[in-house]
């Protein structure tokens, strides 16, 4: 039976990340866990994540699965998951500077506090809600997701790529900002597809069916 | 185009039984949470809140069945606010499916609990509930104050403040209720929503007095709030939660069809 891990790292909702990938799961099977050997044994690795990226890099190597991390990122089909994608890059802002795993080029940056919206209206951060995400290129994971498609973000910290080219959507909210970004077979995205009802849905089940190729 | 407006319909759950409409319907019981929850996500809710007004401790782990049993199979985010108290609370809620915590008079009593809950769990899902009363005299500059036990009990704290010193203690977004219009349904307090919606910077939900559709467009259009939160206007059917956003989206309003 083919496999999927969520990796537990004791941080944020990976049981409603777990929830959502049964849901849709058609014969795989979703282990939660952060045993490096279950890791490396699943077909395919999902990191999600929440809260201050501190935390999450400090309670990633305090379990032990930041090697199995570099590790299955190379071979297998991956998702990240908001903080998950984040931490994917070399480097946050937050926390007055916080080094990430740097499997992908690019920093994550403040949203600010004087964010503004084309009619100068000031946004709130947290940016919280049911956004737009574009889709800047064809990609196995968007398949039947309607261009546009709306997703539910909750984050004040933005990717941003050293190399555009790795842009695979993106979302105004004062600034265009990177919504998911991929490389062969790594795939991450901002928003939460656990909470983003049918679009949501259709993104894990297309993970689960992904072979890790690119579009 | 960019984010858009949430609206959230609010499940009063007593017992395990959605209660919310008592006092101006007549009606005892609304139904079964999650046969509710689960019409609101087929109608397009953006979010759903559950407020456990259970009365007695003994009976809490009934919600956390009830939130366990809607995360199985509504993917939405879910907020749970009534008798949270301690950070085990907070966990607990969090592990049956959860993905905000409202903290109201636990709040009041021990601010210091706001900023252990947002260093523990995240800004992002620490709601923090206000419910504010207007204190001042007519003709006055007006003023709220936060009341707890069900709007019972004055605090002598300013509402506004208190939405700021919160933000600043890490509460990631505030559910505003009027107590003066909660149950009216003659529409939200609005000066009330636009003053603390101006004065802090993340998400603010405007709650208490919905009886119609131009009242949810009132609180985002007068109010500036960030989504709106009704109870009893959705829950009889009186309207679903697609023409609540038709509404919406025709005042104008970017909302998520």
């Amino acid at each position: 039976m083919s496999t999927v891990a969520v990796i537990d790292y004791g941080m944020g909702n990976l049981h409603s990340v777990a929830k959502a990938l049964e849901h849709v799961a058609d014969g795989q099977q979703v282990i939660v866990t952060h045993d490096p050997a279950r890791i490396r044994a699943a077909d395919r690795v999902v990191l999600p994540g929440v809260g201050a990226i501190r935390d999450c890099m400090a309670e990633m190597a305090r379990q032990g699965v930041i090697d199995v991390i570099h590790e299955v990122v190379r071979e297998k089909p991956f998702l990240g998951v908001c903080v998950g994608m984040q931490a994917l890059m070399d480097f946050s802002a937050e926390n007055g500077g916080t080094p990430c795993l740097g499997v992908l080029p690019g920093r994550v940056e403040y949203f600010g506090d004087n964010l503004m919206a084309a009619d100068s209206d000031r946004l709130k951060v947290p940016h919280m809600g049911w956004n737009q995400v574009h889709q800047e290129r064809a990609h196995p994971l968007w398949q039947g997701i309607a261009q546009d498609a709306r997703f539910y973000f909750v984050h004040s910290y933005y990717v941003q790529p050293a190399d555009a080219a790795l842009t695979a959507a993106s979302t105004d909210y004062g600034v265009r900002f990177t919504a998911a970004v991929t490389r062969e077979n790594v795939f991450a995205v901002q928003f939460h597809p656990e909470k983003s009802q049918h679009a949501g849905l259709a993104l894990y089940a297309n993970f689960l069916r992904w072979d890790g190729q690119g579009a | 185009m960019g984010l858009a407006k949430r609206i959230i319909p609010c499940l009063d759950v007593d017992n395990g039984r959605v209660v919310k409409g008592v006092k101006f319907l007549d009606i005892r019981d609304a139904g079964d949470p999650v046969e509710i929850a689960r019409r609101y996500d087929q109608q397009g809710a953006d979010e759903i809140t559950f407020l456990d007004i259970t009365a007695s401790s003994d009976n809490r782990e009934t919600m956390v069945h009830v939130v366990e049993q809607v995360a199985g199979e509504v993917f939405i985010p879910l907020t749970v606010g009534g008798g949270i108290r301690t950070s085990a609370d907070i966990r607990r809620m969090l592990n049956a499916g959860a993905d905000k915590v409202g903290i109201n008079t636990a709040a009041v009593f021990n601010p210091e609990f706001v900023k252990e809950a947002a260093d523990r769990f995240g800004s992002q899902c620490i709601v923090v509930a206000i419910d504010a009363k207007c204190v001042s005299a007519a003709g006055e500059t007006p003023r709220w104050e936060i009341f707890t036990h069900g709007g019972r009990k004055a605090t002598g704290i300013d509402a506004v403040e208190w939405a700021r010193r919160m933000v600043d203690y890490g509460a990631g977004e505030i559910l505003l209720t009027s107590m003066d219009r909660d149950g009216t349904k003659s529409g939200f307090d609005l000066a009330l929503v636009r003053a603390v919606s101006e004065a802090v910077r993340v998400p603010v939900i405007a709650s208490g007095g919905v009886g119609n559709l131009d009242h949810l467009v009132d609180g985002i259009v007068q109010g500036h709030a960030d989504a709106v939160l009704a109870a009893s206007i959705f829950h009889f059917c009186e309207y679903t939660i697609e023409q609540a956003k038709q509404r919406m989206a025709a005042a104008g309003i970017e909302v998520r069809l």
